[in-house]
């Protein structure tokens, strides 16, 4: 059942990955370039985010920047799941590098620490080798397609991305932080180097207001 | 792409994520700051999908472009397989090019 569960989202990373190394040639860079960015950053988003602030004009730095705002929510998964990489450094060491959305989820879904483990590693495992050999196998077929205009690769990226984003955009809160921040991205470019409005976009979370109510009196811990 | 600016955030990334399991047994973060962290994460990637779907350096980037990106949405809304959102995408956008829309 786990195993099941575990394949089908491996898959779903190749396919992913595939598009990331067709997607990155396709804006211009070397072949190797996704596939190095794959193996050592492993994170899907912020690859994609920094591939997409880069081929759009921004500066690398730009793009490094909005990578880390990105992965910066990886910090409260470690936290989560701390117990499940033990204590052993190395094990810790590799399995902080496995930390992804997908294998956090994983892990938290069980109910037993042990199977929580192994939950844990692998998906990270699965992940990590499928989502890398789909980056290489995209990147090789991406550069055999020449021009990436006539093929709307173009319009492939946003539609992937926007693909990713749609389930966290069901949270009202952040739907509307999201929607606004969207909006100060737009209005700002044609006034701001590339890159800095996507960053400027963090803005919106001004309009972020969690939905729950207040507690009528203050707790007695605060 | 600079390899520098890969490597600054690969390590970047890892230091984030080797934190976590170590200041484990010392820190705890506010509901209130995870919630924050993770909604700033689909904020830069709404605003990166606003942008590279709609402008093309600081103009409108046309109007094959943009609908080529709403059909990806549509089909990603519908729930449709990731390839076929990709491809669906891309496809709309070539066609349109093809029959002469910018």
């Amino acid at each position: 059942m786990l195993l099941r569960d575990v394949a089908a989202v491996a898959l779903g990373a190749a396919v992913t990955g595939a598009s990331f190394g067709a997607i990155s040639v396709g804006s211009g860079l070397p072949w190797w370039m996704p596939v190095l960015m794959s193996l050592v950053i492993f994170a899907g988003g912020s690859q994609f985010m920094a591939v997409g602030v880069v081929a759009a004009g921004g500066s690398p730095a730009a793009a490094v920047l909005a990578g880390l705002v990105l992965n910066a929510r990886h910090l409260p998964f470690g936290l989560a799941v701390g117990d499940v990489l033990g204590r052993n450094p190395l094990a810790r060491i590799v399995g902080s590098h496995l930390l992804i959305d997908e294998s956090t989820a994983f892990a938290m879904a069980q109910r037993d620490p042990a199977r929580a483990r192994a939950a844990y590693w692998a998906c990270g495992v699965s992940l990590f080798f499928t989502w890398n050999v789909g980056v290489l196998v995209g990147a090789l077929v991406g550069q055999a397609i020449g021009d990436p205009g006539t093929f709307g690769l173009d319009a492939a990226f946003p539609a992937a991305l926007l693909a990713l984003t749609l389930p966290a955009l069901k949270d009202a809160a952040t739907r509307n932080a999201a929607l606004a921040g969207a909006a100060i991205a737009l209005l700002t470019t044609p006034f701001l180097p590339a890159g800095v409005p996507v960053l400027l976009a963090l803005v919106g979370l001004v309009a972020f207001r969690t939905t729950k109510k207040e507690e009528p009196c203050p707790s007695p811990r605060s | 792409m600079p390899v520098t600016a890969v490597l600054i955030l690969a390590a970047g990334t890892f230091a984030i994520r080797f934190a976590g399991p170590l200041l484990r047994d010392r820190v705890t973060l506010p509901e209130k700051v995870r919630e924050l962290m993770s909604a700033s994460a689909t904020v830069l990637l709404l605003a990166l999908v606003a942008v590279s779907a709609l402008t093309n350096g600081k103009q409108f980037g046309g109007w094959a472009l943009a609908a080529g990106v709403a059909v990806g949405g549509l089909a990603a809304w519908r729930k449709l397989p990731f390839v076929a959102i990709i491809v669906l995408a891309a496809g709309t956008t070539a066609g349109l090019r093809l029959l002469g829309v910018a």
